[in-house]
Parts: C-alpha cells; structure tokens; sequence
C-alpha cells in the first residue's frame, strides 16, 4: 500500500513534485559543478607545484637572503680586454648560487635525523650567466672631412676614428647540482628520462649531465654531446622532460660537481624533505623550524598560497563565489521543498485525518509523507548528478587554459627559496600554462546523494511533523 | 455497549470557550440503532467524533465495552478505532488517487491484514455493495452513490463492532439517499452491528427506532419505534466478516441493500 500510494500521491501532484525536484537538482548541480571545478584547479596547482618541487617531497629547507651590505655589488661582475690588435672571441661565465643563502651540507643528515623525516637530499641551485663576444676596433682616418666618430671612437680632431664596437651574446641558464645517491627526492624526481640515462650513484663527482629537453633542443645537444660550463667540460648523458609542465632547470649535474663550480664546497642551497606521513607535514615543519635555526621551511600549502595568475583566480572564485552560492541555492532548494511538501500536507488534511480515523497511526501516516518527500529529493539527487556531471564533463571537454605564476617578481627574495628561483636576491616568478579538468570524484557522488537524502529528509520530516499532529477529528471537522 | 457519562467538550477559539457538549448522558446498546439529529452547531458531530474515538471530551468519560476512550492511551484508541470502529463520512472522504478496491484496503492495512488477503476481502466488500465491477474506479470515475458505497465497504471490510456515519446521505440525491439508506439499514440488520448516525434529514431520523436530538449540546432521547432490528441483531452471530455476508447477496445482480430496499425515505411520515 505504502508504494502504490506514494506512487499516485508524486503522480497526481507531478509539477509540484517536479519544482521541488528541480529546485534540489539545481543545488545538488552547482555543488557537483563547484566541487568538481575546485578538484580541477587543486589537481592544476598539484601539477604546477610538483613540477617545481619534485614528486614525492614533502617541503623543502631554505635560507633566506641576507640583504646585500652597503657598497656591495649584488649582480655579477663581467671582465673583457678590449686587445688593441685582436678581433678573436672573448668569453667569461659567472656562476652564483640561487635561491638563498647556502646552507652547510652537514644540515641534510641534521633534518634527516628530525622526528617525523623519511628522508632529506640536498641539492645547490645554480644560476650561469654566460657572456661570450667580441670587440671591434674602430678605424683611424687622416681626412679632414666630415665628423664621424663611431662608438669607441674619439670624435673631433684628427686623427678621426670610424667604426669599432663590441658584440656579446649573454647565456643564461639554471643548474641543479643533484645527490645522485638519492634521486627518488629532489630536483630530479619531477623529471623522466627520455633519451639516454640518468646519473648512476658512481657519479658523484662525475663530469656528466643531464639536460632539460626544451634546453638541449635550443642548444642542440644529444646524448653524447659535451658543452662547458665555466670552463668545465661536461657530457650530456640523458634527455629528460618533466612528468608535467615545464621544467624550471635547464642542466643537472652531480652535485659536486655543482658545489665546484658554485665555488660552494659542502653547501647546498635547498634541503628536499620526504616526511614519513603526509598528515604529520605541520608538525615536521615545526619540528625543523625549531630544532634547525635560521632556516626556512616551505611545505606544498604554503607554495600553493603563492600561486597567482588565472589559476588563483579561478580557484578563489570557485572556493569562495561557487562555494557559497552553492550553499545558498542548496539552502533556497531545501526550503522551497520543506515549504511545498508541508503546504501540500495542509491541502491533505481531510486526506490524512480520514487515515487516522480508519486506525492508521501517526507513525504510518509520517512515514507516507516522509517517503514521498525522500522520493522527490532523491529525484531531485539523479538530475542533479545528471546535470553536475554534464557541466563537469563540459568544463572537461573545453579545458580552458589557465595561467599560473608562483612566486613574486621583484621581492626581497629569499623567502621560500624554492628551486627554480630567479637570481640571488630576487624570486623570478615561474609562470606556467594549465589546462583546466573537472574531475567528478565518488566522493563528490556520494555527498550529491546524502544532499538529496537530506533536502528529502527536511522536506519531509516538516510535512511529516505536520501530518502527525493532525487529530482524527480533522476529517470530519473539515467538511462541516 | 456504550456508555457516555457526563460528556462535556468545550472548544477554545481565541479568548472565548465554547461548550460543543454538555454533561451527556447516553447508553447504547450493543446492536442498537441510534439516530442522533440537531441544528447546526449543536454538537452532533462532536458526539459521534467522541463515541468514535476521534476526540477527547473535556470532561465525563466515553465507554466502550468498559473502555473508557477518554482516557486510555493515543495508541490504544488508535488500535480500537482500527479494529471496532467503522467510520462514513458525509463527502465519503476517500483516498483520490486510490482505486475502489484500494480505497477499501486503507481500512484493513493498520490491522496488518497481507497485501493478498488485503486485495480478496476489498474486492468481496464492494461486491457486497454492488460494486464489483469498479474495484479499479478511481473516485473520479465513480458517481456519489458509488464513491459511498466505496466508503461503506471500507467502513464494514473490517468487521467492526460499531459503524458510526456522519451524514451519510448529506451529499446524495433523494433516489440515492434512499439506496444507501437502505442498503445501510440491511447491513445493520444483517450483521447485528451498533450504528449510529448523525444526519439533518427528518425523513430518516423518523424511521430510527432511537432518535436523540441535540440542542446547545444538550441531548434529548426519544423511543420511537420498534426495536425489532436492534433485538433481531442482538440474536444473530457476531459478523463473520464480508464474506459470509457476500455469499447471499453477492448472487448474481442483487446486494444487500436491495433487500431491504422495501420503500422510498422521502415523503414518508410517521
């Protein structure tokens, strides 16, 4: 009895069944929509932040810039000759670290040993500006004509000099000095070899690289190749492309090798750390911050906060509008089915008074009630999931593209000293280009479900507290 | 057997009370017939929803079979009115997306009745009333005269003790009135039930062998008649349920009402 009548009660009242339907779909979609859109934008920043910190790490240690003291130049120093009878080829290269001061190697095994640490590798970033060119002299001429002094030149008098000049080209290029004992963690762990191999544990102060694909492309090098870098000769034995986005170093080599030619033996610029449980990441990073002085520690979240760009919009947008305009159309769909399922009971109050006459509890009565109730929101809960995934599978299907940027222009520097960061005293932002997804996870199904469960639920227990409060005596009194 | 004792109810509509009943004293005996008459607003209907078990009186007590419904739990009075109680109303009050034969079911699923079983007894009981050929009318589909003989059904599917109709014929024409009054009586008749009626129409009132009229919810009885019914049920075997009934006036075209379907309400005079 309690089906069939059920059944003809939704079939007699389809509109009101259907707003009511309609109006909890809406909510459920958006929520759907907005929590699918949210797991887009944290699987992008996932992407973005992976690319530069390595799979697999935890947080990284750091230490911040000091300010350059007074009178200090802070930028490279560049020396040329200016050789009066040669117009042969000058070049000069600077290495500096980057990404912080550099930090004492003997920290690693210092933050290996903290409470809460799996594992920690130590990894010097480099920053090389190559210079290379060459200087023209100009050319004496006797004449008495016109003036034409050419750069370098004198101008006025006599003898005149015409022509002469300089031509440089300026290299620059980032360098990962890599433990090569442990690249499961570190600069390395985001890259895939895809040519030629990876650096063998044998290696440590081998002269080999490996080098960014988008690099060697622009250089040209293969495996086999061998390329300089401050005079030292180094062989390039793999290709490697990041597992995703771009790659923020061009050439890694061992590091030591790095600390030779940063001239920073036994330093290292970043310490990666690998905790033995994700959920303990805070605790670990008090722990380090407290035990290992002086030092920074940057976890993912506090490099997801520096993400900026269309992505942060997009993800502010989607966590605080499309959050609480969910809530409030969710809110708005519950009271709207609360209001018309106890509206509807009012219409039924002969209905439901005849029932209880005729010996049915006020149990039985409810639970006619709630039951239809469940059913509308549970109708409601299918064209919600129907319409949320459609508008998931559109957001999937245009992909938009959004751009990220990590890290501030310009600033004091220093602070987060991820890898991949511009020159010393500065954080060059890192902007990359990710395509938007709107992935619909079983867990985003099942709160949809308990939504239409819950929007069923309030409906009917307001309709249900409504109907149970009616006296028998309602379907007489009624008619009177 | 019902006994009312000093039943008062009085209703509270803002700052005013109003007293529906006052101080009622009545016995009704079992297999008794008892038209209860009135003008409007003189509390006819809140008796029949106090001997129904529908209401609670303020005051005074309301005794079943040496139950007192004034008092006994929501749950109990629930179960009684389930299992002792049938109840028609003046606007039939039936279920309008149910079907007939659904409709009747409304009064046999408290009782816990199986869904089988269920479908047999409805089916018997509306072709006890003539209607077994519309246990898949929908209300709409029926004419007054059906849709109450829908309700009787429900009403007496149950094998109740007491039937209790509020208006009955209320909202019937005279040729109908006169069908249902009919087939009414034949069931009282038939199956020893304790019926009481409340209705405005003086032609019925008159042929009830008890009439009791109320007025500013005090009430008057008179002894009108031969009690030849009442006497004649108290003899007869407590209900065996419809289906007994069925057997001999489900036989072919003829149902119980038409029986005793000897002469027309209206015009009569006693």
């Amino acid at each position: 009895m309690f089906g069939i009548y059920l059944k003809r009660e939704l079939g007699r009242r389809k509109k009101a069944a259907l707003v009511i339907a309609l109006g909890l779909a809406l909510g459920i979609a958006l929520v759907i929509t907005v929590n699918s859109v949210s797991a887009g934008m944290n699987q992008a920043q996932d992407k973005v932040l992976k690319s530069l910190y390595g799979l697999g790490t935890d947080m990284t240690v750091t230490k911040a810039q000091t300010a350059p003291k007074a009178g200090s130049s802070s930028g490279p120093n560049f020396k040329f000759d200016a050789k009066s009878s040669s117009k042969s080829s000058q070049s000069s290269d600077r290495v500096m670290t980057q990404g912080g001061q550099a930090l004492k190697s003997s920290l690693v095994d210092q933050v290996s040993d903290q409470k809460g640490v799996d594992s920690a590798v130590g990894a010097l970033s480099l920053n090389v500006i190559k210079v290379n060119g060459s200087f023209t002299q100009g050319k004496a001429q006797s004449s008495g004509g016109s003036n034409q002094g050419g750069p370098g030149g004198a101008s006025g008098g006599n003898p005149q000099v015409q022509g002469g000049g300089a031509n440089f080209n300026v290299n620059n290029y980032s360098v990962a000095g890599v433990d090569v004992a442990d690249q499961g963690l570190g600069p390395l762990a985001s890259m895939k070899i895809t040519s030629g191999k990876t650096f063998t544990s044998a290696q440590t102060n081998a002269k080999v690289a490996v080098v960014s694909k988008s690099y060697a492309k622009s250089k040209k090098y293969k495996v086999g190749s061998t390329f300089k870098i401050s005079g030292t000769k180094f062989t390039v034995i793999g290709i490697a492309t990041p597992n995703s986005s771009e790659s923020s170093t061009d050439v890694f080599v061992p590091l030591k090798q790095a600390q030779t030619l940063g001239d920073a033996k036994n330093k290292v610029t970043t310490i990666y750390v690998k905790a033995t449980d994700s959920k303990q990441i805070s605790t670990v990073k008090k722990e380090i911050q407290s035990n290992i002085s002086g030092t920074t520690v940057t976890t993912s979240s506090d490099m997801a906060s520096t993400v900026s760009g269309s992505l942060s919009t997009a993800s502010n947008l989607a966590t605080s509008v499309g959050k609480w305009l969910s809530i409030a159309v969710l809110v708005a769909a519950f009271l709207v089915a609360a209001l018309l399922t106890s509206s509807a009971v009012s219409r039924r109050v002969r209905e439901f008074g005849t029932l209880k006459a005729l010996g049915w509890p006020s149990g039985k009565v409810t639970r006619q009630v709630v039951g239809e109730s469940m059913v509308n929101g549970l109708i409601g809960g299918a064209l919600g999931i129907g319409l949320g995934l459609a508008a998931a599978y559109v957001v999937t299907a245009i992909s938009p593209t959004l751009t990220a940027q990590i890290g501030s222009t310009g600033g004091s520097g220093g602070g987060n000293g991820f890898p991949g960061g511009g020159g010393p005293g500065q954080q060059t932002a890192n902007t990359l280009q990710i395509a938007l997804s709107a992935p619909v996870s079983a867990t985003t199904i099942a709160l949809a479900v308990g939504l239409a469960v819950t929007g069923g639920l309030i409906a009917g227990a307001m309709g249900g507290w409504r109907a149970s409060r009616m006296r028998p005596a309602d379907a007489l009194r009624s008619v009177q | 057997m019902y006994t009312l004792t000093g039943v008062t109810k009085r209703y509270t509509r803002g700052k005013e009370t109003v007293e529906a009943l006052r101080g009622v004293d009545l016995t009704i005996e079992d297999g008794d017939q008892l038209v209860i008459q009135g003008p409007t607003g003189g509390g006819k209907s809140t008796l029949l929803q106090m001997i129904g078990g529908l209401d609670r009186p303020s005051a005074g007590s309301v005794e079943l079979d040496g139950v007192n419904l004034a008092t006994i739990s929501e749950a109990k009075l629930t179960r009684l009115r389930a299992e002792k109680i049938g109840i028609i109303f003046q606007s039939f009050n039936l279920i309008p997306t149910l079907t007939a034969q659904e409709n009747v079911e409304t009064a046999l699923v408290p009782l816990g009745v199986k869904p089988a079983e269920r479908r047999e007894r409805a089916a018997e009981a509306l072709r006890s009333v003539g209607l077994g050929e519309r246990l898949t009318h929908v209300p709409t589909e029926l004419s007054g005269g059906q849709q109450q003989r829908v309700a009787i059904a429900r009403a007496l599917v149950k094998k109740p003790k007491v039937l209790l109709a509020d208006e009955p014929t209320g909202n019937l024409d005279e040729g109908t009135r006169d069908d249902i009054m009919n087939l009414l009586e034949g069931l009282w008749h038939e199956y020893g039930l304790t019926f009481i009626m409340v209705t405005h129409d003086s032609s019925i009132a008159r042929r009830a062998p008890r009439l009791a009229t109320i007025k500013a919810g005090q009430i008057t009885l008179t002894e009108q008649g031969t009690r030849q019914f009442a006497q004649q049920a108290q003899g007869a075997q407590q209900p065996q349920g419809v289906q007994s009934y069925d057997q001999q006036s489900y036989d072919g075209q003829q149902y119980a009402g038409q029986q005793y379907a000897q002469q027309p309400y209206g015009g009569q005079s006693h």
